[in-house]
């Protein structure tokens, strides 16, 4: 996909976060590198180990594990408000390990954006002075953060509701909210912490498809968390998959569905509809194609009612417009049938 | 099931075993006392020439610090006067728009403005009650006033509240600057507890003593002694506040930029509103609770009444201020309790429009009042209730008391001696002769046997302090005069809060019952303890269960009624009848509760004791008394320590037993 090959916004090297009061030493004495039994010796919890990553400009890069996996920590690793006990982390090339207090609050001030699972809106404000609130830390004057605040709201469906206060909002309402508000700095990064989990699952799936109209419209870099691998898939331009603080595997949703690197991943992905993740230009082998074409990046899913309407095999072209060959009736009905596909 | 399996699963014998080893520690504490006599005379009582002269060091510290103390550019003692100069100005003015009025000039050409109108103040009031509790709370409040007006209290309750006025505001201002020092820095708040604990245990009486040298007798010293005493739930209450404060709304604080200033003013202050007027709240209420003592230093008003009405035995009057300060308490604790739940305001309330629209209530008021004092001038009524209008129950009042000695003297007196002959005074003598090396020892079994040598060193760290000082003796009559208050007090409480868990109405009931009586200033007890069973340890012993009653409900109630849900489920699906379901299910997980009840009563009983000492009890609290009679710097504050010191020993104890025993329940 293009928007993983872009320049990288954010990366972290080798990044650890040890809690326990000797994580440093244990750190220092195992060479940088301990493994369960030293950090059991030394009663250490290792929440984030070793983790490496890059963000590309403009992706939807997903960090999916269970509850206890250290998504969480790395992310507020990824955004300092967790120190790590050593690594390193780039953001746009430069180690924000090593900013000082100022650079730092400067850096959070006009480049970064964070949704939190429980909104975490001011209680004390009213909707447009949630909106206007990291504007009003700036010290922006009333009257500009005020209508910068107001095409925010409008941004995310809530005009009208200015004058709201938290409390008198649904949860889905609430997460709109704190979804404008962190998108009022104009962020480069945007952190977002769980952000539908709190949801219903219908407000769920509509907060989910919210946020991709709003991705399509600002084309922002995004770390996104989740424990929901439906989220993940369904979202995701790469995910990185987490298990007891590490990294186990990172990948596109078609690549950690069709080649999970470990059986605890098979274990996830086995149950998520192949036609879903698929796409079209994995299955297309050389051949000639009727008038009907699809764009190798569309999932099967998508395209298989067409496969199986059309008299002639359909094409499929490639992002550069050139075919890349055409799609077999008795490939898609494998993935259809959620076999693993044929090569 | 075979009898093998029915083997394997026959629970094994508790792992403690600690019943028999209490029993022996029981056992020899009974033993080593009825052998008092043979033991060497050192051990049943400590030898007056093992003391250590720290009474005459503090005075003697006190007095440099008053003579010699100095900061270089000033001393110690213009400091503090400095510091009565800014309270007496604001308590002047205070004073002055609330009950004296203000003159300008001197002679035949001085200009007086009279006090807010009493009208006026209700109307206010009243609509401040309205706009945050709704009609019931204005009614409330209306009535409370109403009553110091007719029954003449008004004049004194205007000044009991000027000095309220002035002293919550800074005791809360200082106690939210503590505790937000307290939460950003560990040490700060290692520093402040065991400060905090000391505060809130040492009786008031005991820091009345070095007050008075510092800042002189009168309003002032009163009104700094009650901060002292107010400030230290409220920086507690601000820790706890700013600490709850969700861990996701901080981390929001930092992303957005937030510096160290705007972080805590800005996202923690707010988002902690709630917790922190509750501390407000509790400002309040001990200031109140502190009116009759503040008025031994000089403080006039309510507190000043009762006190000079107890002294005369004047049940009446004294019983009218009592209720007086008590329906002023109420009043201003339901008022603030309102404002602190009230819901944050919801949208399409008061955004737009100018700064006058806005603030129309605020600027309605602020003018009758003005208005007030004006046509206060030109009509007496309107400045001050007529005083032919008022009304006094006080004759009726002394007319029951001598009714009632004349015809129930009989019965209380075969009641009262009775209980004196066959209860109190054994358990006295029994206290007496325990020796005190079997006791220290008791108390450092039990330490160790709840949190290990830590908590076994602290009761014989802080008794050493008792007997070094020579208070051994008291300190007994202390805790035995205390320890039958808090069994009586407990055999009522507990069935009276089980009875009260028993339904959602009831709770509702008996709750708001406890909560007025905790509203009653300490000395209010007094009142009717004094009329009808006059004086000494019997009289202090019933005051003081009536005081400190309130929290064995509380806690039974809570802990009954906490207990969790799916619990008391699984035991009906087993068939448990009711009375198998209280005491084999909700009783035995709601008595680590029960017992934190328990301790509150100690702690309330403890600090009642101390006022019992006005009915001439013997006690420590009667040392603490005499020496703010006699200004005794040293002796005062030594004696409020080892009441201090008893207290945190009971507190600490009860409390690893009952963090100890929510452990092992799962119910932390």
């Amino acid at each position: 996909m293009t928007v993983s090959t872009g320049p990288i916004k954010l990366a972290c090297r080798g990044v650890w976060k040890l809690f326990g009061d000797h994580a440093a030493r244990v750190l220092a004495e195992t060479g940088g590198a301990p493994d369960d039994a030293a950090l059991r010796g030394a009663g250490v919890i290792g929440a984030v180990r070793d983790a490496t990553l890059d963000v590309h400009e403009g992706e939807i890069f997903i960090i999916m594990g269970l509850s206890g996996s250290g998504k969480s920590t790395l992310v507020r690793c990824l955004s300092r408000l967790i120190e790590p006990t050593a690594g390193e982390v780039l953001f746009e090339g430069r180690d924000l390990l090593k900013a000082d207090e100022r650079e730092l609050m400067d850096i959070r001030r006009h480049k970064m954006g964070m949704v939190f699972q429980h909104f975490a809106l001011l209680p004390h404000l009213s909707v447009l002075g949630n909106v206007a609130f990291p504007l009003e830390i700036q010290g922006v004057g009333r009257a500009t953060r005020e209508s910068r605040a107001a095409e925010m709201i409008e941004l995310v469906g809530l005009k009208g509701r200015e004058d709201y206060y938290p409390r008198e909002l649904s949860g889905g309402q609430q997460q709109r909210v704190g979804i404008a508000r962190s998108l009022a700095v104009g962020p480069d990064i945007w952190f977002l912490d769980e952000p539908f989990s709190a949801l219903d699952p219908l407000i769920r799936r509509e907060m989910q498809d919210e946020f991709l109209r709003l991705q399509s419209v600002l084309k922002k870099t995004i770390v996104f968390i989740t424990h929901d691998f439906d989220e993940a898939i369904r979202l995701a331009d790469r995910i990185a998959i987490m298990k007891d603080g590490a990294i186990i595997q990172t990948g596109t949703p078609e690549e950690v569905v069709t080649r999970p690197a470990t059986p605890y991943v098979a274990e996830f992905t086995r149950d998520v509809p192949r036609a879903k993740v698929v796409s079209a230009g994995v299955l297309a082998r050389p051949g000639s194609a009727g008038p009907v074409r699809v764009p190798a990046a569309a999932r099967i899913g998508e395209v298989a009612a067409r496969v199986f309407d059309e008299e002639q095999p359909v094409g499929v072209d490639g992002e550069d417009g050139a075919s890349v060959g055409v799609l077999h009736r008795q490939d898609v009905l494998d993935i259809l049938l959620g076999r693993e596909p044929r090569r | 099931m075979t009898a093998a399996t029915l083997e394997v699963t026959r629970p094994r014998r508790r792992p403690l075993g600690s019943a028999p080893l209490w029993l022996a520690a029981a056992l020899l504490a009974a033993v080593s006392t009825v052998l008092s006599d043979r033991l060497p005379a050192w051990a049943v009582e400590y030898p007056r020439a093992w003391r250590l002269p720290i009474e005459p060091w503090i005075s003697a510290a006190m007095k440099w610090l008053i003579n010699d103390a100095t900061f270089g550019l000033f001393t110690f003692q213009e400091f503090t006067r400095s510091i009565s100069w800014l309270f007496n100005w604001l308590l002047e003015a205070a004073y002055g728009l609330l009950a004296q009025g203000f003159t300008f000039g001197k002679g035949e050409d001085a200009l007086h403005i009279p006090h807010v109108s009493w009208i006026a103040l209700i109307v206010v009031l009243v609509f401040f009650a309205r706009r945050v509790g709704g009609r019931g709370l204005a009614l409330f409040v209306a009535f409370c006033f109403l009553y110091l007006a007719v029954f003449g209290q008004w004049s004194s309750a205007m000044v009991t509240l000027a000095s309220i006025v002035i002293s919550v505001p800074f005791g809360v201002l200082a106690g939210l600057l503590v505790g937000i020092a307290a939460y950003r820095n560990a040490w700060v708040e290692k520093a402040v507890t065991p400060l905090l604990d000391l505060m809130q245990t040492v009786p008031v009486f005991a820091y009345l003593v070095p007050i008075l040298f510092l800042f002189g007798f009168g309003p002032v010293a009163a009104m700094i002694a009650t901060m002292i005493y107010a400030a230290p739930p409220m920086v507690r209450l601000t820790v706890l506040a700013l600490r709850g404060v969700p861990e996701e709304i901080k981390e929001y604080g930092r992303m957005a930029g937030c510096s160290r200033h705007q972080h805590m003013w800005k996202v923690l202050v707010p988002a902690a509103k709630s917790g922190l007027l509750v501390g407000l709240n509790q400002v309040v209420m001990l200031s109140l609770n502190m009116v009759i003592i503040a008025s031994m230093i000089g403080a006039g008003g309510l507190g000043f009444d009762v006190l000079h009405a107890l002294r005369r035995l004047a049940i009446g009057e004294g019983l009218e201020a009592g209720i007086a300060i008590t329906l002023l308490a109420i009043a201003l604790d339901r008022l603030s309790q309102a404002a602190a739940t009230r819901p944050p305001p919801a949208h399409g309330s008061v955004r737009d429009g100018s700064w006058l629209a806005r603030n129309r209530l605020a600027v309605g008021a602020l003018v009758l009042l003005l208005v007030s004092m004006a046509a206060g001038a030109l009509v007496p009524a309107i400045a001050a209730y007529p005083e032919p209008w008022t009304v006094t129950t006080g004759k009726f009042w002394d007319e029951v008391v001598a009714w009632l000695n004349i015809n129930l003297f009989d019965t209380i007196t075969i009641v009262k001696t009775w209980l004196l002959v066959n209860l109190m005074l054994p358990v006295k003598e029994f206290m007496l002769a325990l020796p005190w090396p079997v006791l220290l020892g008791l108390l450092a079994f039990a330490g160790w046997r709840l949190g290990g040598w830590r908590l076994a060193l602290l009761p014989v760290a802080l008794g050493a302090f008792i007997l070094l000082t020579g208070n051994w003796e008291k300190a007994m009559i202390t805790v035995y005069l205390c320890g039958l208050s808090v069994v009586i007090a407990a055999a009522i409480g507990i069935p009276l809060g089980i009875w009260a868990a028993g339904n959602r109405r009831r709770t509702g009931g008996t709750l708001a019952v406890i909560d007025t009586l905790q509203t009653l200033p300490s000395f209010v007890y007094l009142i009717p303890v004094i009329m009808l069973f006059s004086v000494g340890d019997f009289s202090a012993m019933i005051a003081v269960v009536a005081f400190a009653l309130a929290p064995a409900v509380r806690y039974t109630v809570h802990g009954l009624n906490q207990v969790p849900e799916h619990l008391v489920e699984a035991g009906r699906a087993q068939g448990c009848s009711r009375r198998q379901m209280l005491w084999k299910i909700r009783m035995p997980l709601a008595l680590p509760e029960i017992m934190l009840g328990i301790n509150q009563t100690i702690m309330m009983a403890l600090s009642m004791l101390v006022i019992t000492a006005l009915v001439g009890t013997r006690d420590l609290g009667q040392e603490v008394f005499t020496a703010l009679a006699k200004a005794d710097t040293g002796k005062g504050i030594v004696a409020g320590l080892c009441v201090a010191f008893i207290a945190i020993t009971a507190d600490r104890l009860i409390q690893a037993w009952s963090r100890r025993r929510k452990a092992q329940l799962g119910v932390a």
